[in-house]
């Protein structure tokens, strides 16, 4: 996008005014995008008494905040809880939505479009219309407060099903055919050939389940009822509900369901930028 | 289909040739059993609960007695019920506000980060870290934010810097608008990264022949830049839209003492359908109340569709 008559691109060496000027406005914005997330730590690290106190940073940080909703919540339980869910619905999805990608774009059968539609249609039917009759399937299959229960409406998508097909059409027949004559069976060839072969698609995708599921709520908050079962959102969401006004405990327990997050993303931050971009595309 | 042919010709050793099994038979036979699981999902967690639900909208059932067929009471009863058209406003409003208002921003933002070269990233990751949060969460620190002197961040500002007092989320007409921005804040760093993608879609060559055509900047965004936006444009007004239309995280955390108030008027329909089904446990009322939110995601997104054939 740089041009001859103005260098936003080449600004470094020659300093051109408006571009520090729209540098400034940019990070003004960014800053004020972050401030909720500031006050929140802030705030967590702050006494009762100092939470009035506008200053961002804490006249004297304190930890005890974290120790007592360590020690009163059950924040380790939901934070275990979290990870498990959103790491086996994630590898579920790696695994299901490739397979049936990889199975669409790559072999010609009968009834391969009919399949391709349908499960595409799924993406039509909102979350909100299925969960009355997942309750209801979940009352009578005991699945009711369990990881199961949380998880298993989100165990393969219609989204990274499509996704991956996306992916895998661009892998080259030739790769497979050759793989076929080696006498690789058609399993290995999938798993062996052509899934090292999209990894940027996988990460994207991995990113994305991952994320939505650490983040869920309204399904979780339907099918868990009992504390130790709880997600961390809807472990915080009770906690907060009965800390009740005591602000500084309900920051600690909101930076607490943030941490993990942030860790992921400043570790990830190339990863997770250009898998938005990826599956904002090709989704 | 599922299982073409007798178990004794399944080649278990790939390298050992099935002499009764042509090559087409042994790929459909790879191909159903990849399908065998997922196909057997589908049918059982998305396409049965979709009917189910449909035939549940039909019915008077609370749970405890059998569910009796009704026709379309459920219907009759939801579209004469003043609740569900406040709800029905209340899910619009979110809707109409907050799609053009996040587009705009997010253009904004995207068009100009685009420009930035120094420290482009530090200054995209500030926008992008909204979004990864978690909506419970930041619900409550924007809570916080809203409340009433002294505790309430913004009140508290707003009375030293001299200004008079806003309330926010006690009132029937700002709570509205202050749960939206809570969720325009938190969709603008994924929208941000989409029209970013976008842009950097766009040859250069464009806005060279552009430039030498003598068109100044303003021009450029007319008529190049916009017009070759418009699949992303398109993309994205569907998918906030669907967003806003879904809202429930934020008005659920936000209004907890009284959810959906002050006097239903931030209440959306998710939150309407959450409880007629997991309070009042009206399963057919609330099957029916889901219906409804399937028909307008349906037709948002058929629009969509139509508006990209349209272009092609």
């Amino acid at each position: 996008m740089t041009s001859a008559t103005e260098t936003p691109g080449l600004a470094m060496p020659r300093i051109n005014p408006k571009a520090i000027v729209r540098w400034t406005i940019l990070f003004i914005g960014g800053v004020l995008m972050v401030t909720p997330l500031l006050y929140m730590f802030s705030t967590s690290l702050k006494t009762p008494g100092q939470i009035y106190d506008l200053r961002l940073i804490p006249a004297e940080p304190t930890i005890a905040n974290y120790l007592e909703v360590l020690r009163e919540g059950d924040f380790m339980r939901w934070f275990i809880n979290s990870s498990i869910v959103a790491v086996v619905v994630t590898l579920s999805n790696l695994f299901f939505d490739s397979l049936v990608g990889y199975t669409l774009a790559k072999f010609q059968f009968r009834g391969r479009r009919f399949i391709f539609i349908a499960i595409l249609s799924t993406l039509m039917i909102p979350t909100e219309m299925l969960v009355i009759p997942w309750y209801l399937m979940s009352a009578q299959f005991g699945w009711l407060d369990t990881y199961w229960g949380i998880m298993f409406p989100g165990m393969t998508t219609a989204f990274g099903t499509f996704l991956m097909k996306q992916f895998f059409e661009t892998v080259p027949d030739d790769f497979l055919e050759a793989a076929r004559i080696d006498g690789m069976n058609e399993f290995t060839i999938w798993w062996k050939i052509a899934m090292p072969l999209v990894t940027p698609a996988l990460s994207a995708l991995a990113i994305f389940t991952f994320l939505g599921n650490w983040t869920a709520f309204f399904w979780p908050l339907i099918v868990t009822t009992s504390k130790e079962l709880y997600t961390l959102p809807i472990g915080l969401t009770s906690f907060a509900v009965e800390q009740a006004i005591r602000w500084e405990m309900i920051m600690t327990g909101a930076a607490l369901a943030t941490i993990p997050t942030l860790v992921i993303f400043l570790v990830l931050q190339r990863f997770i930028v250009r898998g938005v971009m990826l599956a904002g595309l090709k989704g | 289909m599922v299982h073409p042919t007798s178990s004794d010709t399944v080649p278990t050793h790939p390298v050992q040739p099935a002499p009764r099994l042509s090559m087409r038979a042994r790929s459909a036979l790879w191909v159903w059993s990849f399908l065998a699981i997922p196909v057997l999902f589908y049918c059982v967690i998305r396409f049965y609960p979709t009917f189910n639900a449909f035939w549940l909208s039909l019915t008077d059932w609370d749970l405890m007695s059998e569910a009796e067929f009704i026709g379309f009471e459920n219907y009759r009863r939801m579209f004469a019920d003043p609740n569900f058209w406040q709800t029905f406003r209340n899910t619009f409003e979110y809707l109409i506000y907050g799609t053009p208002i996040s587009l705009l921003i997010a253009f904004i933002i995207a068009y100009y980060l685009d420009k930035v070269r120094f420290a482009h990233n530090f200054l995209r990751a500030l926008y992008f870290l909204p979004y990864i949060t978690t909506a419970a969460a930041m619900a409550w620190v924007w809570r916080w934010f809203y409340q009433p002197p002294p505790t309430g961040l913004i009140n508290g500002a707003l009375g030293e810097l001299g200004f008079g007092q806003i309330e926010f989320l006690g009132s029937t007409t700002n709570a509205l608008p202050s749960i939206m921005v809570t969720a325009i804040w938190a969709g603008l760093g994924f929208q941000i990264i989409i029209f970013m993608a976008g842009l950097r879609a766009i040859p250069d060559t464009y806005y060279e022949a552009a430039r030498i055509d003598g068109l100044g900047d303003w021009a450029i965004l007319r008529k190049i830049t916009l017009p070759l936006l418009k699949p992303t444009t398109v993309f994205l007004v569907v998918f906030i839209s669907i967003a806003f239309l879904r809202i429930f995280d934020q008005v659920y955390n936000m209004t907890t003492n009284d959810p959906g108030g002050p006097l239903g008027t931030t209440k959306p329909l998710v939150l309407m359908i959450y409880e007629t089904a997991f309070s009042s446990y009206d399963m057919g009322y609330a099957a029916a109340q889901t219906v409804v939110l399937f028909t307008i995601l349906l037709v948002v997104s058929l629009l969509q569709l139509w508006i990209l054939r349209d272009r092609a």
